[in-house]
C-alpha cells in the first residue's frame, strides 16, 4: 500500500498531508513564541519602576525591516501563484526577490546587534555613568561616543528626552568602577530582545534555506511533478507567512513601546 | 476472519522504494531498475517504517526505564541506610563516578543527581516514548488501516532526535560534577546556581527531546486525520486511537512553552541573562553577578504549563490500551464509547488550565489559587467518567483472565487510588499540608507506576503476538504480574503515611537528621520529627523496591525468549475486532496488501446472530438476507 494524499487532497478533509502537517507545526510555533511573549509580559510587569527601557531600539530600522518582510510575504504569495498558473520563470523571479529581501532583513538585524554590542554603560567611581558607543580602547583608557548622566534612570527612558548628545568622551580606566556592553546580560529587556529576535532570525534563516533549496536544486521537481512542487511552495510559503506574522508582533512590542 | 487480506504474502518490493521516491523524485527511475534488499542498517537502524521505529522506541525506552529503576534502588538504599556504602553496586559506582561516590557511599550531591535523572528518565526518556511513540507508532497506523505514518522520514528524524537527546542525558553522568541536580522540574534559580555543567546537558537534552516529540505529535495527528481507511469514521476509531490523538495534541501545544523556557534557561546559563534570576540573588553567600530582574515564578508557570498536560500524556495512552484489552477480554462492547471519547477530549482541553495547582505554595495569590482549584476539581470529572465506563464494561462479561487482562484489571483500582489521592492535593487548603511531602510522591507514583506502567505492560503482552507472531509465556507473565502488584503497593502505600506525618521530598538521608534534631527537642513546644515507626518504613520500602526490581527479571527474559521460542500464533490470537489484527503477522512494509474497508465500530463483540463472538471492523455487512427483506418490507 502506498501512502495516500501526499499530493491530492483527501476528499473529506479537503487538504493534502503536508498541509495538515505544516498547520500543526505552526500551531506549536504559536505556543513556542507564545511562551516567550508571556515571559515578556511577566518580566515587564514585574520590572522595577523606571527601569524598563523605552526607545532603545531604532524605530527607523525596525520599520525598514517590517517593510522588507511585508514585501517578501507578497513575493512569496506571487511565487506560489506563478506555480499554480504554470509560469516557472516568474516563480524563479519572485522567490529570488523573497530571498534577497530576507537576506537584507538579516543584514539589518546584524547591524542592529552590532550596534548594541559596542554600546557600553560605564559606571564611574564618582557615581556618574558614561554611556555610548565604544570607538577606541587601550590599557589605560576607553573612548566612547556618548554622554555622562548622574541618574542611571536617565539611561532607560530615552523617548521622553530630547536628542541624545553624542560627544567623544575619553575615560581613564582608573576612573571606571565597572563597564558592561548592551548584550543580553545587561538587563531583562535586552535578554528578551536578543532571545526573541534571535529565535525569529533563526526562523528567517531556516525559511530562507528551505526556499533556497526549493528555488535551486529542489526545483528540478517542477518538470516531473509540478503539482507536488507547487504544494511544496505552498507549504513553505505558509511557514514564511507565519514568520512574518511573528515579526508583526515583535516590532511594536520591542520597538514601539 | 478476512480472507481478502490474509492470503497474500508480504510485499516488500512494491513499497520499499516508495519513501525515498518522495525525497528524490529525480532518481525515481533509477530505483525501478536497481532494486536491492535493504541491508541491516537500512532496515533496522535508519528505517522509516513506523513499525521498526516503534520497536526502536520501545527498546530504547525500556532500557532507560530499567536504568531509572536502578537509580531509584540506589536512592532507596541511601534513604534507608544513610551514609552506609551500597552493597555490591557501591564499589562499581565508586570506580565509575569517582569522588561523588567515594567509598561506595552516595553523597548528597550524587543523590540529587540520581533523583533528578530518575524523574527525567522515567518521564521523558521512558514512559512518554514508550506509551506514545512506541505503542503509538506501532499500533495506530495499523488500527486506522494506514500503510504508514503520514511523514515516514519525519518519523525517523523524531526517533533520531530522541536518541540524541537521551544520549546527551546519559553522558551527563560522566562529566565532571555529574548530571543535573535540580530535580526533574529544574526550578530556577536553583538549577542555574549549581556550579556544574549537568544542567546545561539537561537543557540541551530536553530541547532535543522536545523537538522529537513535536515531530512525533505532528505526524500522529496528520496520520489520524488523513490516513484513516475508507469507512473509518471518527466514531469508529478504537478508543486507543482517540487517546493517542489527544495525547499528540497535548504534546504539540504544551511542550513548546517548555521549549521556550528551556531556551531562556539556556540563555541564563550560557549568556548570563536573568530571565529567572531575581534581583539580589545570593549564591553561596555572595551576591550573584547578574543583572537581576528575572522571575523564578515564570519558570514554574512555563514548566507546569507543560507539566500538567504531561501527566495526561503519561496516562492517556495507557488508558487507551487498557480499554482495548478490556473490550477484547470481556468479549463485549465497551460501555459508553461516546462518553469515553468526549471525556478524553474534555480532559485534553481542561488539562491546559489547571497547571498552577502545582504552585499553591509559591505565594502567587489566593484568587489565582482558587481559580486553579476549581479547574482541578472539574478535570477530575472526566477522569472519573473514563474509569467508571471501564469498570462498568466488566459487568456481565465472560472475562478471560490472561496476562494482559490481569494488568489491565489492576490498572483500574491503582489508577483509582492515584487519582483520588490527587483531590486533597487539588484543594489548596489541604495542599498546604501535603505539598512537597512523600504524599505527593505516593500520589503520582500510583498514577504512573501501577497505573500507567501496568497499562503499558498490558499493552506489551497484548500486542506482542502481532509484532512477533508468538505469544509471551503466560505462566511467567502471571508471576510478573502478581509480584509487581504486591511489591508496587508495599513500596508506595507507606509513602502516603510518611507524607502525612510530615516527611518531605528530596531529603537524601530520608529525614534522619531532621528527625534527630526535632525529636531531641520534643517536649518543648516544637513539633517533633518523624517517629521511629515512620522511619522504619524506609527499610520495608527498600526491600520491596528491590523485590520489585527482581520481579521485572522474568518479564525481561520472557520478552526476549518469546521472540524465538514463544507459542506460535496466527494473525488474530485474541480474536479481536480492530484492524491491526486483520493485517498479516508481522505486518510487512506497507501493512496491508489492499486498502481495508471499514464497515462497523471497533467493539462488535458477541453481536447476536453472528457466527463468531467477534466481528472485525472490516467485515462487510451481510450482503443477503435480513437486510434485503427489511428494505423490501418498507
Ligand atoms: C485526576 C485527578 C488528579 C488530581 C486532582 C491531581 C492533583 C495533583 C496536584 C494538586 C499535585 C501537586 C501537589 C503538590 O505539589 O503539592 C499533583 C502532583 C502530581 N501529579 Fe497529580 N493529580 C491528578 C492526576 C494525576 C495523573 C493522572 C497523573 C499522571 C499520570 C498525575 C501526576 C502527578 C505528578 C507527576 C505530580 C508531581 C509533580 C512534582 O511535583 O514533581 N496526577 N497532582
Ligand atoms: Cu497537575
Amino acid at each position: 500500500m502506498e501512502i495516500p494524499y501526499t499530493v491530492k487532497p483527501r476528499p473529506d478533509t479537503g487538504i493534502y498531508n503536508a498541509k495538515v502537517g505544516i498547520w500543526l507545526f505552526l500551531a506549536s510555533e504559536v505556543m513556542l513564541f507564545g511562551g516567550l511573549f508571556s515571559a515578556y509580559v511577566l518580566l515587564r510587569v514585574g520590572a522595577d519602576e523606571g527601569y524598563w527601557p523605552h526607545g532603545w531600539l531604532d524605530v527607523r530600522l525596525g520599520t525598514l525591516n517590517t517593510v522588507l518582510l511585508a514585501l517578501s510575504a507578497i513575493t512569496t504569495l506571487l511565487a506560489w501563484v506563478a506555480c499554480k498558473v504554470g509560469q516557472f520563470g516568474r516563480f524563479k523571479f519572485f522567490h529570488a526577490c523573497t530571498m534577497a529581501l530576507a537576506l537584507t532583513f538579516l543584514g539589518v538585524k546584524m547591524y542592529e546587534y552590532h550596534d548594541k554590542w559596542i554600546h557600553y554603560e560605564i559606571k564611574l567611581k564618582d557615581g556618574r555613568f558614561a554611556d555610548g558607543h565604544m570607538i577606541a580602547s587601550d590599557d589605560t583608557s576607553v573612548t566612547i561616543e556618548g554622554r555622562y548622566v548622574t541618574d542611571e534612570k536617565a539611561l532607560y527612558d530615552l523617548r521622553s528626552q530630547g536628542p541624545i548628545p553624542r560627544d567623544e568622551i575619553k575615560i581613564s580606566r582608573s576612573d571606571i568602577l565597572s563597564m558592561e556592553n548592551y548584550g543580553p546580560w545587561h538587563n531583562t529587556f535586552l535578554a528578551l530582545y536578543f532571545t526573541l529576535t534571535g529565535l525569529h532570525a533563526l526562523h528567517i534563516l531556516g525559511g530562507t534555506l528551505v526556499i533556497g533549496y526549493l528555488w535551486g536544486p529542489g526545483s528540478r521537481m517542477w518538470k516531473k511533478d509540478p503539482e507536488r512542487f507547487t504544494n511544496r511552495i505552498e507549504v513553505s510559503g505558509l511557514f514564511w507567512h507565519f514568520v512574518d506574522l511573528v515579526w508583526i508582533f515583535l516590532f511594536p512590542v520591542l520597538y514601539l513601546t | 476472519m478476512n480472507p481478502e487480506i490474509q492470503q497474500f504474502p508480504p510485499s516488500r518490493h512494491s513499497t520499499a522504494g516508495h519513501v525515498q521516491e518522495h525525497g528524490h523524485a529525480e532518481d525515481a527511475h533509477h530505483q525501478e531498475s536497481a532494486h536491492h534488499e535493504p541491508n541491516f542498517w537500512q532496515k533496522y537502524i535508519f528505517s522509516s517504517d513506523h513499525k521498526i521505529i516503534g520497536i526502536q522506541y520501545g527498546i530504547t525506552s525500556l532500557a532507560f526505564m530499567w536504568l531509572a529503576l536502578m537509580l531509584m534502588l540506589l536512592m532507596r538504599w541511601q534513604i534507608a541506610h544513610p551514609g552506609k556504602p551500597v552493597p555490591i553496586l557501591g564499589p562499581v559506582l565508586a570506580s565509575i563516578l569517582g569522588q561523588p561516590a567515594a567509598g561506595g557511599v552516595i553523597s548528597p550531591d550524587l543523590y540529587n543527581s540520581f533523583g533528578a535523572m530518575h524523574g527525567t528518565m522515567m518521564i521523558f526518556l521512558g514512559i512518554v516514548p514508550l506509551a506514545f511513540a512506541a505503542f503509538g507508532n506501532y499500533v495506530v497506523p495499523l488500527m486506522i488501516g494506514a500503510p504508514d505514518m503520514a511523514f515516514p522520514r519525519v518519523n525517523m528524524a523524531s526517533y533520531q532526535a530522541y536518541f540524541l537527546g537521551s544520549l546527551v542525558m546519559f553522558v551527563s553522568f560522566f562529566i565532571p560534577g555529574g548530571a543535573a541536580q535540580a530535580g526533574w522540574t529544574s526550578y530556577s534559580p536553583l538549577a542555574t546556581s549549581i556550579p556544574t555543567h549537568g544542567q546545561l546537558f539537561w537543557i540541551i537534552g530536553m530541547v532535543l527531546l522536545i523537538t522529537s516529540s513535536l515531530l512525533g505529535a505532528v505526524n500522529f495527528i496528520a496520520t489520524i486525520i488523513q490516513l484513516r481507511a475508507p469507512g473509518m469514521t471518527w466514531m469508529r476509531l478504537p478508543f486507543f486511537v482517540w487517546a493517542q490523538f489527544v495525547t499528540a495534541f497535548l504534546l504539540l501545544l504544551a511542550f513548546p512553552p517548555l521549549e521556550a523556557a528551556s531556551l531562556m534557561q539556556l540563555m541564563d546559563n550560557v549568556a548570563h541573562t536573568s530571565f529567572f534570576l531575581p534581583t539580589g540573588l545570593a549564591v553561596g553567600g555572595n551576591l550573584a553577578h547578574i543583572s537581576g530582574g528575572g522571575s523564578p515564578l515564570l519558570w514554574q508557570h512555563l514548566f507546569w504549563f507543560l507539566g500538567h498536560p504531561e501527566v495526561y500524556v503519561l496516562i492517556l495512552p495507557a488508558m487507551g490500551a487498557v480499554c482495548e484489552i478490556i473490550a477484547n477480554n470481556t468479549r463485549k462492547p465497551i460501555w459508553g464509547y461516546k462518553s469515553l471519547v468526549y471525556s478524553v477530549l474534555t480532559i485534553g482541553f481542561l488539562s491546559f488550565i489547571v497547571w498552577a495547582h502545582h504552585m499553591y505554595m509559591t505565594g502567587m495569590g489566593t484568587k489565582i489559587s482558587t481559580f486553579f482549584q476549581a479547574t482541578t476539581m472539574i478535570i477530575s470529572i472526566p477522569s472519573v467518567i473514563i474509569l467508571t465506563c471501564l469498570f462498568i464494561s466488566l459487568w456481565g462479561g465472560s472475562i478471560r483472565f490472561n496476562t494482559p487482562m490481569l494488568f489491565a484489571l489492576a490498572f483500574l483500582p491503582m489508577f483509582g487510588i492515584g487519582g483520588l489521592t490527587g483531590l486533597p492535593l487539588g484543594f489548596n487548603l489541604s495542599d498546604v499540608h501535603l505539598h512537597d511531602t512523600y504524599y505527593v510522591i505516593a500520589h503520582f507514583h500510583y498514577v504512573v507506576a501501577p497505573g500507567t506502567i501496568f497499562g503499558l505492560f498490558a499493552g506489551l503482552y497484548y500486542w506482542f503476538p502481532k509484532i512477533t507472531g508468538r505469544r509471551m509465556n503466560e505462566f511467567w507473565g502471571r508471576v510478573h504480574f502478581v509480584c509487581s502488584l504486591i511489591f508496587m503497593n508495599i513500596v508506595f502505600m507507606p509513602m502516603f503515611a510518611q507524607g502525612m506525618a510530615g516527611m518531605l521530598r528530596r531529603m537524601s538521608d530520608g529525614g534522619a537528621n531532621y528527625s534527630a534534631a526535632m525529636n531531641s527537642r520534643a517536649g518543648a513546644d516544637v513539633v517533633g520529627g518523624l517517629s521511629d515507626n515512620m522511619m522504619s518504613l524506609h527499610v520495608w520500602i527498600l526491600w520491596a523496591a528491590i523485590a520489585l526490581g527482581i520481579a521485572q527479571i522474568p518479564f525481561i527474559i520472557n520478552l526476549f525468549w518469546s521472540i524465538k521460542h514463544g507459542e506460535k500464533v496466527g494473525d488474530n490470537p485474541w480474536q479481536a475486532t480492530t484492524l491491526e489484527w486483520q493485517a498479516p503477522t508481522p505486518p510487512p512494509h506497507g501493512n496491508f496488501e489492499h486498502v481495508p474497508h471499514v464497515y462497523r465500530g471497533p467493539y462488535e463483540y458477541s453481536v447476536p446472530g453472528h457466527d463468531t463472538d467477534f466481528t472485525p471492523q472490516n467485515e462487510p455487512e451481510r450482503p443477503v438476507g435480513s437486510k434485503v427483506s427489511l428494505a423490501t418490507a418498507h
